[in-house]
């Protein structure tokens, strides 16, 4: 598979949010604007791209039977780069975002990525494949974010275009629901998937 | 009195599920059957309780004292997969019977974001049951992540018997499957908001 494919795939075919369904706790709970959302994918996918990297370079030498436990401590360590990282550069984005940095250890993306790519694929090709699924992840996140500001606070990217509130149950539960919920059927409909 | 409260307010008002969204994969992923819902429910109760004890005294016995907090993330995360483990095989030598009704969900548990979370949670977050902002001690801790795991069963009951419903139902094609089942979660968080403001 070339490479410019693996970093495509992401964005339609394989795409994390719409057509695989993985990830769902970040993506319903982080969304509740445009910036957010895209603040969580770009997290996810910085760590995204390099645990893949790093698995992809010592999965030879990682016994079979300890292999999830080995991935996740690496995945663990890159979670805690990023914390620091975030911490220092982005302080606002890493108070909004809070608890679901840390969570990005137990994001089933990362953990799926490394058992059915990284292991078996160069660290070049998993880098690539890293950068695709990151890459589909944060259009997601970043098209559902928008989709709930605009809705729940009449904004986009944080500029209000009308006065007053939007309709506060989008922003709030069980809008994320619903909106990732329309979305996918939009989603289905427009790549007649099914 | 106290712990009755943490008890409404993580059960009913910060219901873990459909108000944090912690724990959303065995949601969607498992709660096609009744049956199912309830042994993931069950195994997931005993998991969050057992981890997030051992979690806090983890946090403030090592951790605080020897001033790596930073560690928290991987240090936490290698605790509960050995716990999920050791639940495993302790569950299958004394209880064979009730391994059977939780066994296949309990390695699925050591991703389910859920248990980090509460672990998380109690470890970083200032609560405000009974008066003034404080961490919660150790008593709170096990009541408050008991509690939370009962809403988590709760929710995922609850959402297992609509969706049961559901498949007996004529869905548009392009619903079918999970579009459906998130309208319906939808509706099920816009009915636990209606706790909010009761303590």
């Amino acid at each position: 598979m070339g490479k410019m494919k693996l970093i495509t795939k992401g964005l339609v075919k394989e795409n994390p949010t719409f057509v695989l369904l993985l990830g769902m706790c970040p993506t319903l709970a982080t969304t509740t604007s445009a910036i957010n959302g895209m603040g969580m994918g770009l997290a996810t996918m910085f760590v995204l791209v390099l645990s893949n990297m790093a698995i992809s370079a010592t999965a030879p030498y990682i016994p079979d039977k300890v292999r999830i436990p080995s991935y996740i401590v690496i995945i663990a360590a890159f979670v805690t780069v990023l914390q620091f990282i975030m911490q220092a550069y982005t302080p606002a984005m890493y108070e909004t975002l809070g608890l679901f940095i840390p969570l990005i250890v137990v994001n089933c993306i990362v953990l799926g990525r490394a058992e059915a790519f990284a292991n078996k694929n160069s660290v070049i090709d998993s880098a690539c494949d890293g950068l695709g699924i990151g890459l589909g992840f944060t259009m997601s996140l970043t098209i559902l974010g928008l989709v709930r500001e605009i809705l729940g606070s009449g904004s986009v990217f944080g500029f209000k275009f009308i006065s007053g509130d939007g309709i506060l149950a989008f922003v709030l539960a069980p809008g994320a629901f619903l909106a990732l919920a329309y979305l996918i059927v939009i989603f289905r409909k427009i790549t007649r998937m099914n | 009195m106290e712990y009755l409260i943490i008890l409404v307010s993580a059960i009913f008002v910060n219901n873990i599920l459909l108000a944090q969204f912690l724990g959303c994969c065995p949601f969607l992923g498992v709660s096609n059957k009744l049956s199912t819902a309830v042994g993931m429910s069950g195994a997931v109760c005993f998991v969050i309780t057992l981890a997030t004890l051992v979690t806090y005294l983890l946090q403030y016995y090592v951790l605080v004292p020897l001033h790596i907090e930073f560690m928290q993330t991987i240090s936490f995360i290698l605790v509960i997969a050995a716990l999920v483990q050791m639940v495993e095989i302790i569950l299958k030598k004394i209880s064979p019977s009730l391994y059977q009704a939780l066994g296949i969900f309990l390695p699925l548990i050591t991703t389910n974001c859920a248990v980090l979370g509460i672990a998380l949670i109690v470890v970083t977050k200032e609560f405000t049951f009974g008066g003034e902002p404080h961490m919660l001690n150790l008593a709170e801790t096990v009541v408050y992540a008991f509690a939370s795991s009962l809403g988590f069963g709760l929710a995922m009951i609850l959402f297992a018997g609509l969706r049961e419903q559901i498949a007996l139902n004529k869905v548009p094609k392009p619903f079918r499957g999970i579009p459906i089942a998130l309208v319906t979660a939808s509706i099920l968080a816009m009915a636990f908001m209606g706790f909010s403001g009761l303590v």
